[in-house]
C-alpha cells in the first residue's frame, strides 16, 4: 500500500488517467495561484532588470532620450581602471564576509555548542550567542556611523584608548588613510558578519547524530580532533551554502561604504555596487551605471546557478538515503 | 505512571547533568566571554556617550564613564530629525512590504509546493536566480517608472517594491516547507469534494500560519534594514526611514561627538529592542533561509 503512495507523490502523471479528468485539472487549476505573484514579479522585478540592461547599451543623463550606443559602455568598462578595482575590493569583502566568518563561525560555533553548552549550560551558549549576533540585527548605516564615530581620527574611542596605552604612533586616520581604509571597512564587515554564520552553523550542528561524537570521545578523540574530522566533514552542506551565500552578498555591498568612505580616499574603497550608484546619480552617466551593474549582475547570476546546483546535488543525495 | 515518567523529560532541558568544568574549560568560558563583550563593546560606547554631557566629554573623554548622564542629547535629536516620524514611516514599510511578500509568495507556493504544477523546478531556479541580482541593476529602471506613476518620494513605491521583491525568497522559502505537506490530510480533503481553494484556505493556511510568522518576522528586519532603493526613491525628510535617517544627518552630526552617538544609539535601538523580543522567531527564520 505503501509503494502505491511513494508512486503517487512522485508521479502524479501516472494518477490521472485513473481519476478521469479530476486528477488532472486539479493540476492546472493551480496555474491560478501564480498568476499574482508571477505577474507582480515580471512587472517590478523583470521589467526593471531588462531596462536596466537596455539602458546598459545606451548613452544617456537620465533626462530626455537615451542614445543607443551599442557596445560602447562594455568597452570603456573594459579598459576602466576604477572598474577593475572595484573588484579587487570586492575580493577583501569576499575574505572579510565569507571566508573568515565561515571558519571563525565553525569554529566558535563548535565551541558553544559541543563545549561551553555541555559544560556552562545552554543559556550561556544562547546568550554568547546573541551578544555575537548583536551587529547583524542594526541597519548597515546605522552601524556605519557607529564606527566611523569610534574611528574618528582625534576623538574617536580606537585612537583614544591606543594614546591611552602607549601606541599613540598606531592611531592612524582609520577611514581617511589610503591603505587603512579599506582595511578598516573588512575588519567592520568580520564584526557585522560572524553572528550570521555561528546562527546557521549552530543549527546545523543540532541535526548531527551525537553518537558519532560519543564514539570518538571513548576512543579517546581530544575536542580538536573531533571537530577537526566530524564536525568539519558533516557540516559540508552547510559550508558551502553559507560561503557562496556570503560571497554573493559580500560582492553586493554597498551601504557600508556610502556611509562610512564613500568610495575614498579617492578611490581606495569603491566596490562594484557602489561604483553603479555613482555614475548613476553622480556623474549621471547613466548608460555607464546600467552597464556595471549588468556586469555584476551576471557575475552574482552565475554564482546563484552554482547555489542551486549544490542545492540540488545535496537534495538527490538525501533523497537516495 | 505517565506523570513520573514524564515529569523527568520537563525537566530534562534546564536540568541536563553538566559535564564537569576543568581549568581548562573556565580558561575557554573566559577567552569566549571576553569576545563577546569586545563584539558589543562598540554599543557600549554609543551608550555611554550618548548620555555624556558635552563639557564631561570634552574633559574626560570618550573612554570615561560619564557622571552626570543627559538625555538631552538624544531628545534633541529626536526632536532634530522628527524621529517619531522616521520610526512610523519604517514601521509602515516594515508591516506591509511584509504581508505583501507573505501573500503572494504564500500562493506561488501553493502551486509549486501543493499543485506541483508542471515546470515548477524551472520557476524556482528563476526566483532564485531573481533573488541574487543585485538592487543596483534594478533601481535606476525603479526610479524612472516611480516617477512616471507618480509614486517616487511615496513610501508606498517601497512598500510594493520590496513586496514584490522579496517574494523570490519567499516562495524560494515556502515552497520547499509545502513541497512535505503531508499528502494524507490533501488526499483526505480532495476525497470530501474540497477545492483548491477550499484546500488552501481551510487547511494549509492554518496549518503553514506558524512558518508564515517566522517570515514575516524575518522580513520585518530585513525591508527595516533596506537602504539603496529607499535612498534612491525617498528623497524628502518627511518620508525617510530610520536607516535612512541617519545616512542623512551624519554630516551636520561630526561637530559633535555625543549627538553623533547619541543618534547611532537611537537609530540601533528600534532593532535591538525588536531582536529581544523576537530572537527565538529571528533565529529561526535565519536558519530557515539558509539551508533547507
Amino acid at each position: 500500500m505503501s509503494a502505491v503512495d511513494v508512486s503517487e507523490v512522485t508521479q502524479p502523471s501516472k494518477v490521472a488517467p485513473k481519476k478521469k479528468s479530476g486528477g488532472k485539472s486539479g493540476n492546472t487549476v493551480y496555474y491560478l495561484y501564480l498568476i499574482p505573484g508571477m505577474i507582480s514579479f515580471l512587472v517590478v522585478v523583470g521589467g526593471a532588470f531588462f531596462y536596466n540592461i537596455y539602458i546598459s547599451f545606451t548613452k544617456w543623463n537620465g533626462l530626455g532620450h537615451p542614445h543607443w550606443v551599442g557596445m560602447q559602455n562594455y568597452q570603456k568598462l573594459m579598459h576602466d581602471q576604477v572598474f577593475w578595482e572595484s573588484f579587487v575590493h570586492a575580493f577583501y569583502f569576499i575574505v572579510a564576509m565569507s571566508i573568515i566568518p565561515t571558519f571563525l563561525g565553525v569554529f566558535i560555533a563548535a565551541l558553544l555548542f559541543d563545549y561551553i553548552a555541555p559544560r556552562f549550560g545552554n543559556k550561556s551558549a544562547a546568550y554568547m550567542r546573541a551578544g555575537l549576533y548583536m551587529p547583524q540585527i542594526v541597519p548597515l548605516t546605522i552601524t556605519g556611523i557607529m564606527w566611523a564615530w569610534l574611528l574618528q581620527p582625534t576623538s574617536g574611542v580606537i585612537n583614544t584608548f591606543l594614546t591611552r596605552i602607549g601606541l599613540e604612533r598606531y592611531a592612524l586616520d582609520w577611514l581617511g588613510g589610503e591603505k587603512t581604509a579599506i582595511i578598516s571597512l573588512s575588519v567592520i564587515m568580520v564584526w557585522i558578519q560572524i553572528g550570521y554564520t555561528i546562527v546557521i552553523f549552530m543549527s546545523g550542528m543540532s541535526r548531527l547524530d551525537p553518537s558519532l561524537h560519543e564514539a570518538a570521545q571513548i576512543d579517546g578523540a581530544s575536542w580538536f580532533q573531533r571537530f577537526r574530522v566530524i564536525t568539519w566533514a558533516q557540516l559540508g552542506p552547510e559550508i558551502s551554502v553559507v560561503l557562496l551565500t556570503t560571497t554573493v552578498a559580500a560582492l553586493k555591498v554597498f551601504a557600508p561604504v556610502y556611509v562610512m568612505t564613500g568610495g575614498g580616499p579617492g578611490t581606495a574603497t569603491q566596490v562594484p555596487a557602489f561604483f553603479s550608484y555613482f555614475h548613476f546619480f553622480t556623474t549621471t552617466k547613466v548608460g555607464y551605471g546600467a552597464a556595471v551593474a549588468t556586469v555584476l549582475a551576471v557575475i552574482l547570476t552565475i554564482m546563484a546557478v552554482i547555489i542551486l546546483n549544490i542545492q540540488n546535488r545535496q537534495q538527490a543525495g538525501a533523497n537516495k538515503r | 505512571m505517565s506523570a513520573e515518567v514524564e515529569a523527568p523529560q520537563i525537566h530534562a532541558s534546564d536540568k541536563v547533568e553538566l559535564k564537569k568544568k576543568t581549568f581548562a574549560s573556565w580558561v575557554i568560558f573566559a577567552v569566549l566571554a571576553i569576545v563577546v563583550v569586545f563584539w558589543l563593546f562598540p554599543f557600549w560606547m554609543a551608550i555611554i556617550n550618548a548620555v555624556k554631557p558635552q563639557a564631561e566629554f570634552v574633559n574626560n573623554g570618550v573612554l570615561a564613564l560619564p557622571q552626570h548622564p543627559t538625555l538631552s542629547h538624544i531628545t534633541k535629536f529626536w526632536s532634530d530629525v522628527n524621529f517619531s516620524k522616521k520610526l512610523t514611516n519604517s514601521i509602515i514599510v516594515s508591516v506591509w512590504a511584509p504581508l505583501i511578500t507573505v501573500a503572494l509568495s504564500f500562493m506561488s507556493a501553493y502551486a509549486i509546493g501543493i499543485g506541483k504544477v508542471r515546470g515548477r523546478t524551472w520557476i524556482l531556479a528563476l526566483f532564485m536566480i531573481a533573488f541574487t541580482i543585485p538592487q543596483e541593476a534594478l533601481v535606476y529602471p525603479l526610479y524612472i517608472a516611480a516617477k512616471k506613476i507618480h509614486l517616487y518620494d511615496n513610501l508606498w513605491s517601497i512598500v510594493i517594491i520590496f513586496g514584490v521583491l522579496q517574494s523570490a525568497f519567499g516562495t524560494y522559502l515556502l515552497s520547499s516547507v509545502l513541497a512535505e505537506f503531508p499528502e494524507e490530510i490533501l488526499e483526505a480533503a480532495k476525497i470530501d469534494g474540497a477545492g483548491s481553494f477550499k484546500i488552501l484556505w481551510r487547511i494549509v493556511l492554518p496549518l503553514l500560519t506558524p512558518t508564515l510568522l517566522v517570515l514575516a518576522t524575518f522580513l520585518f528586519i530585513w525591508d527595516w534594514n533596506e537602504f539603496l532603493i529607499p535612498l534612491v526613491l525617498l528623497p524628502s525628510n518627511d518620508n525617510q526611514t530610520v536607516a535612512l535617517s541617519m545616512a542623512y544627518t551624519t554630516g551636520q552630526w561630526t561637530s559633535e561627538p555625543t549627538a553623533r552617538a547619541a543618534a547611532a544609539l537611537l537609530g540601533a535601538l528600534p532593532s535591538i529592542l525588536f531582536f529581544l523580543v523576537f530572537q527565538r522567531t529571528l533565529m529561526r527564520g535565519v536558519t530557515m533561509g539558509a539551508v533547507k
